[in-house]
Parts: structure tokens; sequence; C-alpha cells
């Protein structure tokens, strides 16, 4: 068992089309400290999340997950909240590929948003696409990752792999 | 054996060195602009400073517009101006706009001649997506691509497949560009496009006014697109010219391009629009949002911003007084627009109505400032997203629709049409 490189924690289920603004409104957007947007993450679909929140644990969505603004702020707000991952049926686009670019994990899967509850104990295999739900011991995949995505991965996100890039010429 | 392409394969194929590209592949790509705001920037201005570049790709190929909250609304914003600033400052950029030349950027830029027919543009704010009005691929990413284009010139990209929307025959009375747009997404959905380029045309989208054109595409993403786009015709060469000395190129879709879905649409089917809190897709016929009581109404953002908006508003408020109890907010969006909204006497219309005007500024339309709604408070807003809290307390709500609809709601203070007055 590779367990360290393996995500897992308590699920925290929201519905379809969780908005920017809901994970974290504009009225926080004055700075773009990590931290101080930690305290907000999704104030306006759930004002305990920041409280309840424990490391480790994983937000699921359903389908256009992180629509609305191109805000970094929402994967920077769920990464520094402790969240290792985020599991929906599907993603808006700037949201997925503002997680890919800045090394926040999320996985898609139709079947796994809707089997998995508030409160499940839920485990990702990040290289398999594995996602185990353990309260009901349910097993899922997710989408395999295209291999540019990969490739973003490998390199620590999008800025190292420019650099590598730029460096080679 | 090879296929036809879209407008927007042609563009993305054109700017990776290529004769064409294909829906579903990855390409790296040059982009002929990147821009960022007060929100968005300080993020990407972090990441050089942190990685110790020096210099941009290309100074004149970057644009920092702060717009979101300024005039700086309070402390943490006036420091994230100044990172804008000082950034812009050392690193020697071009198209930086200060307070009295800043405008909202989905606005000023097309204005300024910072986009073009045929080029690839990026902006770290999700509705860069307007500038497909011009026949340009532009979309919107985030913070650290906005870094990584500055640093390279260059972005990924995932080549879109293409749904076209085929609108013919004649626009009602007040309907515009903006009813338009809410209708498609009422009837797709806010991720009825997800991933996909929105291309619009038929004989009633080439009659468009180039503002009408602008708001359809910068709602695009409000369907989940990458991007929407209209082929450049005599309308977009007309607004371009005089606004540039680049030279730019313009492409069309081939007769046998491929798309994953046509959707034709009459004119005269659609009404007046409303979208009911608190999405864009819950659009309806204005009739149908009669007798909703309002507290405030605001006619401005990038949507609706312009001088054609402010002309119709004017037009409804001409004689008009807002109704009591109601706060009717103008934000010209652009020191061009406000000026010319000034000197063809627009002011002394809203002024005499007992509205108040704003600086160009985003402001109330992501709840930033000048304008913020308190618990239960209702508006009607020309801006383009309805989310919860959108506009300030989470409790609030907020209906979108264009300037005639705003205006003639304003002056009864319920959810009204211009004919109703
Ligand atoms: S006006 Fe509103 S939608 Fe447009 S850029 Fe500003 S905040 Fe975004």
């Amino acid at each position: 068992m590779r367990k360290n490189s393996t995500l897992s924690g308590t699920a925290w289920r929201y519905g379809d089309d969780v908005d920017t603004d809901a994970i974290i409104p504009a009225r926080y957007l004055n700075t773009s400290d990590p931290e101080e947007l930690a305290l907000h993450c999704m104030e306006d679909a759930d004002p305990d999340f920041p409280k309840k929140v424990a490391p480790g644990d994983i937000i699921v969505g359903g389908k256009n997950f992180g629509c609305g603004s191109s805000r970094e702020h929402a994967p920077i707000a769920i990464k520094a909240a402790g969240v290792s991952c985020v599991i929906a049926g599907s993603f808006a686009r700037i949201f997925y590929r503002n997680a890919f670019n800045m090394g926040l994990p999320i996985f898609e899967s139709g079947e796994a948003a809707k089997g998995i509850r508030t409160g499940d104990k839920v485990e990702v295999d990040p290289a398999t696409g594995i996602i185990k739900n353990l309260t009901t011991g349910k097993e899922y995949k997710a989408e395999p990752f295209p291999p540019f995505m990969m490739d973003l991965i490998k390199a620590g996100g999008l800025i190292p792999f420019l650099l590598k890039e730029q460096s080679h010429g | 054996m090879s296929m036809g392409q879209t407008i927007t394969q042609k563009i993305l194929a054109a700017h990776c060195g290529r004769d064409e590209v294909h829906p579903g592949e990855i390409v790296m790509a040059d982009i002929d602009l990147a821009l960022g705001n007060d929100i968005t920037a300080p993020i990407s201005i972090k990441i050089l400073r942190e990685k110790g570049i020096k210099k941009v790709f290309d100074r004149d190929r970057v644009a920092l517009v702060p717009d979101h909250f300024a005039p700086n609304k309070d402390i943490a914003s006036a420091q994230q101006c100044k990172d804008l600033r000082e950034f812009a400052r050392d690193f020697d950029i071009t198209h930086y706009f200060e307070l009295g030349e800043m405008g909202v950027e989905h606005a000023l830029l097309p204005e300024k001649g910072l986009a073009l027919p045929g080029e690839l543009i990026i902006g770290a704010d999700s509705h860069t997506c307007t500038y497909g009005a011009l026949g340009a691929f532009s979309m919107g990413v985030g913070s650290t691509d906005l870094a990584g284009a500055m640093i390279s010139g260059k972005a990924w990209f995932k080549v879109p497949g293409a749904i076209k929307f085929v609108i013919d025959g004649e626009l009602g009375p007040w309907v515009g560009g903006k009813d338009l747009i809410l209708y498609i997404i009422g009837k797709i959905g806010v991720d009825g496009a997800l991933y996909q380029s929105m291309e619009f045309t038929g004989e009633t989208v080439r009659a468009l006014h180039m503002s009408d054109r602008l708001t359809m595409c910068n709602m695009a993403i409000e369907a989940g697109a990458k991007n929407g786009i209209i082929e450049p015709d005599e309308i977009t060469e007309e607004y371009v010219r005089g606004r540039t000395s680049r030279e730019w190129k313009v492409y069309s879709s081939d007769p046998d391009a491929e798309y994953l879905d046509e959707i034709r649409i009459k004119a005269s089917d659609v009404d007046l629009q409303v979208a009911f809190p608190h999405l864009p897709e819950n659009s309806r016929p204005v009739g149908e949002a009669r007798d909703i009581a309002i507290d405030q109404v605001v006619i401005g953002s990038c949507t609706n911003g312009r001088l054609e908006d402010f002309q119709a508003a004017a037009r409804v408020l001409k004689g008009k007084k807002v109704a009591p109890g109601v706060r009717l907010i103008m934000i010209p969006a652009t020191p061009l627009i406000y000026r010319q909204a000034m000197e063809e006497g627009l002011f002394d219309i809203f002024l005499s109505a007992g509205a108040v005007i704003s600086p160009p500024t985003c402001g109330p339309c992501l709840g930033g400032h000048m304008g913020i709604l308190a618990e239960g408070e209702i508006a009607v807003a020309t801006t383009n997203r309805n989310f919860v809290g959108r506009m300030g307390h989470p409790k609030s709500e907020v209906y979108l629709a264009g300037a005639p609809v705003a205006a003639a709601s304003a002056v009864t203070g319920t959810i009204s049409s211009p004919e109703d007055l």
C-alpha cells in the first residue's frame, strides 16, 4: 500500500452548479492570502464549512462544479482549508484548468458524485483514479487525465512546466 | 481528407503554427494579449516576483486594468491596486490603465483597439470571452495561466467543439443582445455549452450593433462555454477601423465545418427577458416577473454598460422619475462612454429622474462596492450573474435584464417592460 500518496477524509457533499461566488464570495477578494481565504471557504453554500472541515477532507459536487468567475481564489481557498481533493460529476472549465495549474487534485466521476454522501469516509488513489467509499464499500473510477495534464502534474504545475520548456529553448 | 474547420479552430491553429486542430486536442499556442485585473493579477504578479522573472514576454501584449474594487474601496483593495501599479512600472507595461483612463476591462479593451479580429486573447477574468464579438478567440483563465502567459507568451488550450446558434428574423421593440443571450442560456442551461464554443450567426446577428454582439459573447461563459464568437463582417470592420494601427485577420468557418449541434432561433419568439435568482438560466419573459417589487436598479458592467445601453435607458427615463424608495445606479463602463453620455445630455435625464451616476468600475456587479444589497433586498441589474450573494448579502436577490427593462423597473418600482409605462 502506498498509503502516503492516497487521499482520504470525510466527504462533504453539495449539489449541482456550485459557483465560485459560493466557494469564495467576492467580498473577500481584496486579498489573495490563502489562510485568509480558507476562513471563508464555501461560506455562501455552507456557512459552517470552515469550522467543520478537517485536513484531508474531500468536497463532492454534482455537475458544473466551480462555475462562474475565473478567480483562482476558489481552488486556493479549498486547498488552504485542508481539503485534499474535489470529486464532481463535471467541472466548469476555468475551475478545471486552475486546479491543474495550481495543484489541487480533482476527479470527474458522475457515479461517485451520486454515490457519496456527506459524512462518508472516502479514499482516492490519484495514480489510478480509483475512488473508494469506505462507508458503503462501493468503488468508482474517475475519468483518466489526458497525457498533457499528467505532464503538468508531474512538473508540479504550469509555471515549473513552462520554465522547464523555456530553458530547453 | 481534411475536414472543414470552425472559425475558433482556425484561429487556434494559426497561433500554434498548424494548418488545422481538432476538438479535444490540447495545444500550446502563442497569445496576442494577456489581461489581468486588480483581483486576479496580484496572484500572477506574486508568482513572477517569486520566480525572479525580470520581464514579460512582450510589454505591449499585457493589459492590466484595476477595475473591480477601484477607485480603491478599502485598504486591502488599495494594496492590490498598488501591486498592479508598481508591477506595471517595474515591468514597463504599455497598457496599464490608471484611474481616469480605467474602465471595466471588457468594455475598455475593444474600445481601445486592444482586441482585434483573428487574435488569440486570454484574460484572468471569466468574461474575457466578450471579444469573440470581434471575431477573436478569447477566453477566461486563472491567475497562474496569466502568470504563465506573461512569462512565455503562451497558454494551453483544449480545442473546443462548437455549437452553432442561427438566429433569424426581426427583433421586437426594445429587444436586444441581452434578451437573446438570456433566452439562449434559458434554453440550454448554465452548463449547456460546457467546454464548447458558442458560434452566433444568422440574419438577426448580422444586423446587430457591436454593442449587442459584445453583450452576447460576454455571457457565453454563463452557459459554461469556453468562448463565444461571431464571424467578422462590415459592422466589425467599421467598429475596429480607426481604433488601432495593427493589422488584423478575418477568419470564418468553413461551410463543411463540424458542429456538435445547431440550434435555430426565431427572433420573433424572443421577448424581453428577465433571469430570476439565482442562475442566469432562469430566464423568462418579462411579463412573468411583473409585480416583483425591487429596491435597486443597476445599469452598468461589461455586459451592458456601453453607450447604447445608456441611450436606451434615457429613452425610457426621459421625463420620468425613479419610484420612491428605489435606488437607480448608473455606471458608464469607461471614461469615453461617460463623456459621450454626458455630452449627449443623458446625464440630465438621469439626474432629473433621480439616478446616481458612478465613475467607471465593476462595483456592485460582483458585490464589491458602490451599491451593495442588504439582507432581503432585491435588485434588477444589467450585469451577467445572479448567483447567491453576488451583489451583497447572501439573502439578497438579483434579477438580470437588459437596460430597457432595468430602467422601466426603476420607474415603476416593480419589474416592468418599457411598454408598461
Ligand atoms: S463588470 Fe462584473 S462581470 Fe464584468 S468584469 Fe467587472 S465584475 Fe466581472
